[in-house]
């Protein structure tokens, strides 16, 4: 793992240009008939992996007098319009959707972020009885599939009188026992001289939280956050079963009912589905810098 | 105020650890419990006994949802171990622009499976881009049913999870490449190894523990398949439910007047069994080659 930590960020780093570091030569450069190779396998997995979305983008494009069925696919429209974006809009409440989905996403990251790394950093940084039992309890869970237990969590949450709310649906997830665990792996990789150097200048366990543990494990908390995020506002099978008000439901949920409404018009659906879509990516567009680098300190690690 | 107090731990630890007992503990045993009862969605209901688990055993759902689960399982495990991590090995070296391919290539993994489902219904419609080109090359004469054939809605959503699964497990090779000594490599190319022997003698053995795994990941996410299936076959499981998931069923139980929460967790008890088996298996086959 070390050397894995200390190479990476010399070779990417900054600007998010990557480089090749000076002086690296040999095995490390790449001749040109293989970078030709590789960019054109890259394109390729390129128009695998996003072309779908573009397909989709043009389709929520195209004007409703063009023939969207063509035998040879146009990706670009002939009369490109945003139309359908406004009729799915007033047909559907697809906005409050989208802030109900925002809603749970914020509780579910707050949640995970600070209760997730104040447990990791007990756990791993302070010494305290039953320390080992807390931990295997937190380690057992990891294989039992959310789905198992989804029914009895739903009763749950009814006996507190949050069915169909949309505090009901963030509630179980805002503190992820994986999430706990990669916060502990994190505030683990610490040198412990740092702690105790920070107990001799009488630091107590709440600042060597604040001052010394957090800055160090920006990198796992961004990528927990990163998962939290993307993990609520994808969440589909949890609010289908907690929301019965079309009011309260999220993107997704109300997606589905979306699909039924409109499925002889794939121009409505497409628009409907690039409206979930964007926002998400845009997060992840934006954020991905702290996500590869978290990878890279090793919090998606097995 | 001074926080070396000896329950100072236990303050940092109680809102996880509450957390866990109420929404993961406590679910896992009232599942149990709730299996020997025929709780409505909307509350109520009383103790039947093993009235449950003999409904179980001549449920046809079920064993459709068992077998469609197994397929998952086995399509899945082979084209997702492997083609990731021939992506990670495509993205490893740090050519420029390569920052945008691998956030590309991560896309499908961070949209919705709802979303992604979505758009895969369109993409396989009777008159959709995958019917219209195959029937503009002549592949075909009529469009294929891809959303209303039993076998081929089955084999469609797989395909979606692969799709989907790709940049998912790229990312957890890619972490683990970094790993795999360089020396190792330089070592093997100066012994005159091409790219090919080098992945096959080096990258492979090294990425070991890794695919294990990452197996282990695939196979529990395919007997727990939902929204790809639930979507691409509009909520209703195929052709007399024969599409059905375990997790589809479970869902279906869980409301409605028609609902029936006891039933709906003897069959979550069926899923704990049917995932853990993978995990046992290949837990073991982890240990025989760790001692190898």
């Amino acid at each position: 793992m070390s050397t894995v930590t200390q190479e990476r960020p010399a070779v990417r780093e900054a600007s998010g240009t990557p480089k090749r570091r000076k002086g690296s030569f040999g095995f490390n450069s790449v001749s040109p008939r293989e970078k030709v190779a590789r960019y054109v396998l890259l394109v390729f997995v390129l128009l695998i992996t996003i072309g779908p979305f573009l397909w989709q983008l043009s389709t929520s494009l195209k004007g409703s007098g063009e023939d969207i069925y063509t035998r040879i696919p146009r990706l670009l429209p002939a009369q490109p319009t945003f139309d359908h974006y406004k009729e799915v809009t007033d047909t559907i409440p697809v906005w409050d959707y989208a802030r109900n989905s925002l809603v749970v996403a914020f509780l579910v990251v707050g949640g995970n972020v600070i209760g997730a790394s104040l447990a990791g950093f007990a756990i791993s940084r302070l010494q305290f009885r039953g320390r080992k039992i807390v931990l295997g309890l937190f380690l057992a869970t990891l294989v039992l599939p959310g789905e198992v237990t989804i029914i009895s969590q739903y009763v749950t949450v009814r006996e507190f009188g949050l069915a169909n709310t949309l505090f009901g649906v963030a509630l179980p997830g805002m503190i992820g026992a994986l999430n706990v665990l990669l916060m502990y792996n994190a505030f683990r990789s610490l040198p412990v001289e740092v702690d105790q150097a920070a107990v001799v200048d009488g630091a107590d366990a709440w600042q060597r939280f604040l001052y010394i543990g957090l800055p160090s494990v920006r990198g796992t908390i961004s990528v927990i956050a990163i998962f939290a995020f993307i993990g609520a506002w994808d969440d589909f099978l949890w609010p289908l079963i907690v929301l019965t008000d079309p009011d309260k439901y999220t993107l997704t949920v109300g997606l589905q009912y979306l699909s039924g409404t409109f499925s002889n018009n794939p121009r409505l659906i497409a628009a409907g589905t690039m409206i979930a879509f964007i926002p998400i990516v845009i997060v992840f567009a934006t954020l991905q810098r702290f996500f590869f680098k978290g990878v890279e300190e090793g919090a998606v690690k097995g | 105020m001074r926080y070396n107090r000896w329950f100072t731990p236990w303050v940092l630890v109680v809102p996880a650890l509450t957390w866990l007992l109420v929404f993961n503990l406590w679910p896992s045993i009232n599942t149990v419990i709730l299996s020997f009862t025929n709780a409505k969605p909307i509350g109520g209901g009383h103790f039947v006994g093993l009235k449950n688990f003999e409904t179980l055993l001549h449920d046809e759902q079920l064993r459709w949802a068992l077998l469609n689960s197994v397929i998952y399982m086995v399509v899945c495990l082979p084209f997702l171990t492997v083609l990731p991590l021939l992506l990670a090995v495509l993205v490893e070296k740090k050519l420029p622009g390569i920052t945008f391919f691998r956030t590309a290539f991560y896309t499908p993994v961070v949209a919705s499976a709802v979303v992604v489902a979505l758009i895969w219904q369109w993409i396989l419609d009777d008159r959709g881009l995958v019917n219209g080109l195959a029937e503009k090359l002549g592949v075909i004469s009529g469009p294929l049913p891809f959303l209303s054939d039993q076998w081929l809605l089955l084999l469609s959503a797989i395909s979606l999870t692969i799709w989907k699964g790709l940049g998912y497990y790229m990312i957890i090779y890619l972490a683990a490449l970094g790993n795999v000594g360089r020396e190792l490599h330089e070592a093997a190319a100066v012994d005159g190894a091409g790219p090919l022997r080098r992945f096959v003698h080096v990258t492979v053995p090294g990425v070991r523990g890794t695919m294990i795994l990452i197996s282990i990941l695939i196979s529990v996410s395919a007997l727990r398949v939902f929204s790809e299936l639930f979507i691409l076959s509009g909520g209703k499981g195929g052709p007399g439910g024969r599409d059905n998931s375990v997790v589809m069923l479970i869902q279906q139980y869980s409301q409605g007047f028609e609902g029936n929460l006891g039933y709906a967790s003897a069959l979550s008890i069926v899923l704990f069994f049917v995932t853990v088996v993978p995990m046992l298996v290949l837990a073991r086959l982890n240990r025989r080659g760790a001692e190898a």
